[in-house]
C-alpha cells in the first residue's frame, strides 16, 4: 500500500464519524523506484491531508526532513516535489496493519494489500 | 432456467467464484484478456478524461488488473478494489502499477471525499444485484456503494461501469439507486442490434450533468426514434416489392453488409465493385 492511498483511506466501520487518519503499524516496508511525474505530484498535493502524510512518513521512519506545514510555491520546487513523490508513490507498506483511530478496529495488510472487508453487522 | 445457470452470479458469491482456477484464466486466456482490454478501452473513452494531465482513478472490481494496465498505459494513476483474494494475487504476480485494496463494494468505499478524478468498473456491478448472505439487501448495498462513490469523486468527475444486466428490472434497480445517490447520466448501449457485440455501459456524472455519449453502432436506432421522415439521395430499388431479395443478388449482399455493420462487425465499404461477378473465362 502506497502512502498516497493511505492518505485517501478512512475507516468505514458503522458508527465511526471521522475515522481518519488510520494508524499504520508496519512490520515490513519496501521502497519501489517509480518514474517521477511532477505534474501529477503537484496536482495531488492540494488534495492531500498534509499533516496525515507527515505523520504516516514518521511512523515508517521515512520522513526525510519534509516540512510539517506545506510550503508555498511548491509547483516550482522540484527537489521538494521529488521528496513528496518518494513518500507518496515509492514507499510501500508490505506487511502490517491499519487501525481505526476511533473504534480500534484493525485492518490487516498482507502482501501490500490492505484487507478492508468488514464483518457482518459492523 | 438453463440460461440463468450460466451466469456466474448465480453460481457462488464473487469471493468464492473467483478462485485460483478462475483467476488463472485472466492471466492466461488470451480471448478473455482481449475482451477485458477492449471493454476497458471503451470505458476510458467514455470517461473522457482531460488528455494532457495524469489523473487519479478508481477501478472497482479491478480483479487481475487488466483494466488498470490500460489506465497505466494512458499515464494515469489508479487504485483498485476487489473482493477476491485470488484475483488480487494474480494482479500482484502481474506486477500492476496501481495500488490494490481488498474490499466489498456493497459495504461502501472507504475513501475521503472528492479524491478521484474518475471511476471505471468492468463487469462488476451486476454482482451487487445478488444477495449472497441473509443480511444482504441488493438495493441497500447498491445505494451504499453509489453514495460513498459519489462522495469520493471530485465534482464533475465521471464513473463508467460496464455491466452484464440480467434483465430490465436489474437495470432499473441499478439506475434507480444511482440516481438516488445523486448521480446523473444513464445507459450507453454499444451495438444494440447485435447479440454478441452488444455492451452496456452505465455512465454517471457526479455534480455537473453532461451530455450522455452515444453508443457505437446505434445510428440506425436513432433514426427510428426521431419522428421526422428521413430523406436520402439513394434511389429506391423496388427491393421489397416481392418480400425478400433474391439470394446473391446485389440488394441481398448490400443488405447483408448493412446488417453486419449494425452488429458492429468489420465490413468492407460499398463500392461499384460490390456484388459484381467475375468474368466467366476467369
Amino acid at each position: 500500500m502506497k502512502l498516497l492511498t493511505h492518505n485517501m483511506l478512512t475507516s468505514h466501520v458503522k458508527g465511526v464519524t471521522k475515522g481518519y487518519p488510520l494508524i499504520i503499524k508496519a512490520t515490513e516496508v519496501k521502497v519501489n523506484e517509480l518514474e517521477f511525474n511532477s505534474q501529477f505530484v503537484s496536482r495531488m498535493i492540494p488534495k492531500l491531508e498534509w499533516g496525515a502524510l507527515i505523520q504516516a512518513a514518521e511512523w515508517l521512519g521515512q520522513s526525510q526532513d519534509l516540512p510539517s506545514t506545506l510550503i508555498p510555491d511548491y509547483e516550482k520546487d522540484e527537489e521538494f516535489l521529488r521528496k513528496v513523490h518518494r513518500i507518496l508513490l515509492e514507499v510501500e507498506v508490505i506487511e502490517g496493519s491499519l487501525q481505526c483511530p476511533e473504534s480500534g478496529r484493525e485492518f490487516p495488510i498482507s502482501k501490500g494489500v490492505p484487507n478492508m472487508l468488514l464483518n457482518e453487522g459492523e | 432456467m438453463s440460461s440463468s445457470c450460466r451466469r456466474p452470479e448465480h453460481m457462488a458469491p464473487p469471493e468464492v467464484f473467483y478462485n485460483e482456477q478462475e483467476a488463472k484464466k485472466y492471466s492466461q486466456n488470451s480471448r478473455m484478456i482481449e475482451i477485458q482490454t477492449q471493454m476497458s478501452e471503451r470505458a476510458v473513452e467514455l470517461l473522457s478524461l482531460p488528455e494532457d494531465q495524469p489523473c487519479y482513478l478508481l477501478d472497482v472490481g479491478c480483479g487481475s488488473g487488466l483494466s488498470g494496465d490500460y489506465l497505466s498505459e494512458a499515464g494515469h494513476y489508479w487504485v483498485g478494489v476487489d473482493i477476491s483474494t485470488a484475483m488480487l494475487d494474480v494482479a500482484l504476480q502481474r506486477d500492476v502499477e496501481g495500488d490494490l485494496l481488498l474490499g466489498d463494494m456493497g459495504e461502501g468505499l472507504p475513501f475521503r471525499p472528492g479524491m478521484f478524478d474518475g471511476c471505471v468498473s468492468i463487469s462488476a456491478l451486476q454482482w451487487l444485484c445478488n444477495a449472497d448472505k441473509k443480511t444482504h439487501s441488493p438495493p441497500k448495498r447498491l445505494y451504499r456503494f453509489f453514495s460513498t462513490l459519489y462522495s469520493s469523486l471530485a465534482r464533475g468527475a465521471r464513473a463508467v461501469f460496464q455491466i452484464y444486466p440480467e434483465n430490465s428490472e436489474q437495470l432499473e434497480l441499478i439506475t434507480a439507486q444511482a440516481m438516488k445517490a445523486g448521480f446523473t447520466g444513464g445507459m450507453v448501449v454499444d451495438f444494440p442490434n447485435s447479440s454478441k457485440a452488444k455492451k452496456f455501459f452505465l455512465c454517471l456524472f457526479a455534480g455537473v450533468s453532461g451530455v450522455l455519449p452515444k453508443g457505437l453502432g446505434s445510428e440506425a436506432a436513432d433514426r427510428a426514434v426521431s419522428g421526422q421522415a428521413q430523406f436520402t439521395a439513394q434511389r429506391s430499388r423496388f427491393k421489397h416489392m416481392k418480400g425478400k431479395c433474391v439470394k446473391k443478388s446485389k440488394d441481398w449482399i448490400v443488405e447483408k453488409k448493412e446488417r453486419r455493420r449494425r452488429q458492429g462487425k468489420e465490413v468492407r465499404a460499398d463500392t461499384k465493385y460490390t456484388a459484381r461477378h467475375r468474368k466467366p473465362r476467369f
